[in-house]
């Protein structure tokens, strides 16, 4: 989606406000949003670009609004609802619907240090061809799909080189809407600056895109 | 500012359907703080929103107190810059485990005990004196948490997130880096679940360090590639 979360390229957004000893969370809540979400995560009703892509379907003038942690807090909440662990009418009241059964946390304290150890990868291990090799010259393809995707709009359109194979990984576009994990490689490709900007930009400089099998075509 | 969260509040409280709590007055200590941190224009009721999202979920059974408070304990007070720090400071005095980090850098990592959630896939890049890596994540905010912990504000921002890979030279800039003008700057977008670290210049004059001297030079800042190693510390923690 043509969202105002993809913002690579944006030169109106003010300067960078960098705070020194910045906390971890500015606030209690923001810890607890950030654990609740991590724990709600566990249930597996969703996926990680699914949950990326919720956030992106907040509206672009509340997106640019909302601090951080809000845009958590309205993309867990329209999940939660969405997978039906919660209905809106208990999100309003702040109690369970009468009758409702009481469940088990599928995230408890004992499993959080292997969570957090082991992580949650995204690679997968089964053999699927690469379709590109280091050094080939690949165009971004020009796609403008209305649902999740992690190709940014300055690269779509533009010509780079496959510096590294990284393997064979999840494919967002696909995973974000349930319809499949459809695993592919991922590649570093490398972009001139001058490519992605034209002549303001240093001849030498350069910028490194993730990209999967089905951003690219050969150039 | 003032109209601004108002409109704010407005907003937030049809969006999220709070009733409960979305009536509730600013209070003027909220306001107050609010001038303090422009960039988070945080709601008062935020704070009530989440306790009561809280108090339904463990009532329901879907959420573990004691897993919450250990997730933010984690990351308050277990993961950090300090991880990312360490592995720095072993690539500076052993070659060998700098070729290793930079080839395969998950078993690298590991080798010093870190790794995991948000950094299951890591790649290590190396800054030179003919080449500056910096690191953005332009789509939204990944972040290597296992070696960095949980990224900044500015990292999540608007201006970072869209300003980096169009004019990296004067975002760094403003960070008080100024590069020469024949050095390669590389972006690293973090679009896919890759998750990099830059692995910075050790500054001269520090032969004489110890690892863990070494390691106490490093900042967060360095090794997202906002900034570069200096010989000796500065004043505050970024």
């Amino acid at each position: 989606m043509n969202g105002v979360h993809d913002m690579g390229g944006m030169q109106d957004m003010g300067p960078i406000q960098e705070e020194k000893n910045e906390p971890v969370f500015h606030h209690s809540w923001e810890g607890r949003l950030f654990a609740i979400t991590r724990s709600m995560s566990a249930w597996r009703k969703w996926n990680l670009d699914a949950l990326r892509y919720q956030r992106e379907l907040i509206p672009p003038e509340q997106y640019l609004r909302m601090s951080y942690y809000e845009k958590w807090y309205q993309g867990l909440q329209d999940l939660m609802v969405k997978a039906g662990l919660v209905s809106r009418e208990e999100m309003e009241s702040g109690k369970p619907a009468a009758g409702s059964p009481k469940q088990t946390p599928a995230l408890t304290a004992d499993k959080v240090p292997p969570l957090v150890a082991q992580g949650t990868p995204a690679s997968r291990d089964i053999p699927v061809p690469p379709r590109f090799r280091a050094g080939q010259r690949v165009r971004a393809r020009n796609i403008n799909p209305v649902g999740h995707t992690r190709l940014p709009r300055y690269a779509r359109g533009k010509i780079g080189t496959v510096e590294r194979d990284h393997g064979i990984f999840v494919f967002p576009d696909s995973n974000a809407l349930f319809l499949g994990e459809k695993p592919q490689h991922v590649y570093s490709v490398r972009f001139l600056a001058r490519e992605l900007w034209g002549d303001q930009a240093k001849p030498q400089d350069t910028v490194y895109i993730a990209m999967w099998d089905d951003y690219l075509e050969p150039a | 500012m003032r109209s601004t969260r108002r409109d704010f509040l407005a907003t937030a409280a049809s969006a999220a359907g709070a009733a409960a709590a979305g009536d509730l007055p600013v209070s003027a200590k909220e306001h107050e703080r609010g001038h303090d941190h422009p960039h988070q224009a945080v709601p008062s009721d935020m704070a009530l929103r989440v306790k009561s999202l809280e108090s339904l979920l463990v009532e329901k059974g879907l959420v573990d107190r004691a897993a919450l408070d250990a997730l933010i304990d984690t990351y308050e007070h277990k993961i950090g810059p300090r991880n990312g720090a360490h592995v720095v400071a072993r690539a500076w005095v052993d070659p060998a485990y700098k070729q290793r980090l930079l080839t395969d850098a998950n078993e690298a990592i590991a080798e010093l005990g870190f790794g995991g959630q948000q950094g299951e896939h890591m790649l290590v890049v190396e800054n030179t004196p003919q080449v500056h890596n910096m690191v953005v994540c332009t789509l939204c905010s990944c972040y290597p948490w296992p070696v960095l912990g949980l990224p900044p504000v500015w990292y999540k921002s608007a201006p970072y997130r869209s300003r980096s890979v169009i004019d990296p030279r004067g975002v760094l800039r403003e960070f008080g880096l100024d590069l020469p003008e024949d050095v390669e700057v590389r972006v690293w977008d973090s679009t896919a679940e890759l998750r990099y670290l830059v692995l910075p210049e050790r500054p001269a004059g520090t032969e004489g360090l110890t690892e863990d001297g070494l390691a106490a030079l490093v900042t967060r800042d360095a090794m997202i590639g906002v900034a570069k190693v200096l010989p000796r510390r500065r004043g505050d923690g970024a």
